[in-house]
């Protein structure tokens, strides 16, 4: 039951990532396996708040996701900390043809990071946003957690917003309710 | 939308969001009910609220909804 979902779950994202073949199989062969270990140690912890098996399906989902981040940096496609200011990020949807636009937007973005965000906010902040490093990956790099590199990115993202409504790129959150 | 409204988009955090420890704590209980029919966001909204920002527990919370339905089928 637990392989069965292990090899579902890696099928899912494995094509994303450019997993394939034998080492999808074997990603999916270990996670069942430690995923079956955490149940074995953690079956106490069970409180009956879900099924059984919804609550054993999530480890194996934690053991895909986390073996996936750690498989980034065998054949890293991406770079930690090289600052591509150059072109716009992808998940901005810019259209190429609308350089002039991105342009402004990129170089008042890049003021506010260079300006309002500690070191550690900017490593996270670049790696995450500008080059597309995916959060679990750069946790295992920086050797923290993803729940330390969301909060990073959030208190980030707070202040990159505060300042550029301060400087009237975007509407700040009182003139958004109105 | 223009990059402008994407990199709001982006930016914007809601203030409901509980973070990934407790989302991924909970994710059993909400991916239990969602699959029931039942609308999870009523007494969860910070989770509803994270797994909607974060893409790594969104990811998770993708499958284990398809480790259910994968389950049923």
């Amino acid at each position: 039951m637990l392989l069965r979902a292990a090899r579902r779950e890696a099928a899912r994202r494995g094509p994303r990532v450019q997993i394939t073949g034998p080492e999808l199989e074997d990603l999916a062969c270990q996670a069942a396996g430690d995923a079956l270990l955490a149940i074995t140690q953690k079956a106490g912890q069970f409180r009956g708040e879900s099924r059984f098996t919804t609550w054993a399906y999530r480890f194996v989902i934690f053991e895909v996701s986390a073996k996936i981040g750690r498989h980034f940096w065998r054949h890293p496609t991406r770079s930690l900390d090289a600052e591509s200011w150059d072109r716009p990020p992808a998940r901005f949807g810019f259209d190429p043809a609308q350089e002039s636009e991105w342009r402004d937007l990129l170089a008042a973005l890049r003021r506010a990071v260079d300006t309002e965000l500690t070191p550690r906010q900017r490593e996270v902040f670049v790696a995450v946003a500008l080059n597309d490093v995916p959060p679990d990956a750069l946790a295992i790099k920086l050797g923290s957690n993803r729940n330390a590199i969301y909060k990073m990115m959030l208190a980030a993202r707070r202040k990159l917003r505060a300042a550029l409504a301060a400087n009237g790129y975007l509407h700040d959150e009182e003139s958004r309710r109105s | 939308m223009n990059g402008w409204a994407a990199l709001d988009r982006f930016l914007h955090t809601d203030p409901r969001d509980v973070g990934c420890a407790e989302a991924m704590d909970m994710l059993h209980v909400y991916a239990d009910l969602v699959a029931a029919g039942v609308p999870a966001e009523e007494p969860y909204p910070g989770v509803a609220a994270h797994l909607r920002a974060c893409g790594p527990c969104g990811q998770d919370y993708e499958g284990l909804l398809a480790a259910i339905a994968g389950e049923a089928s």
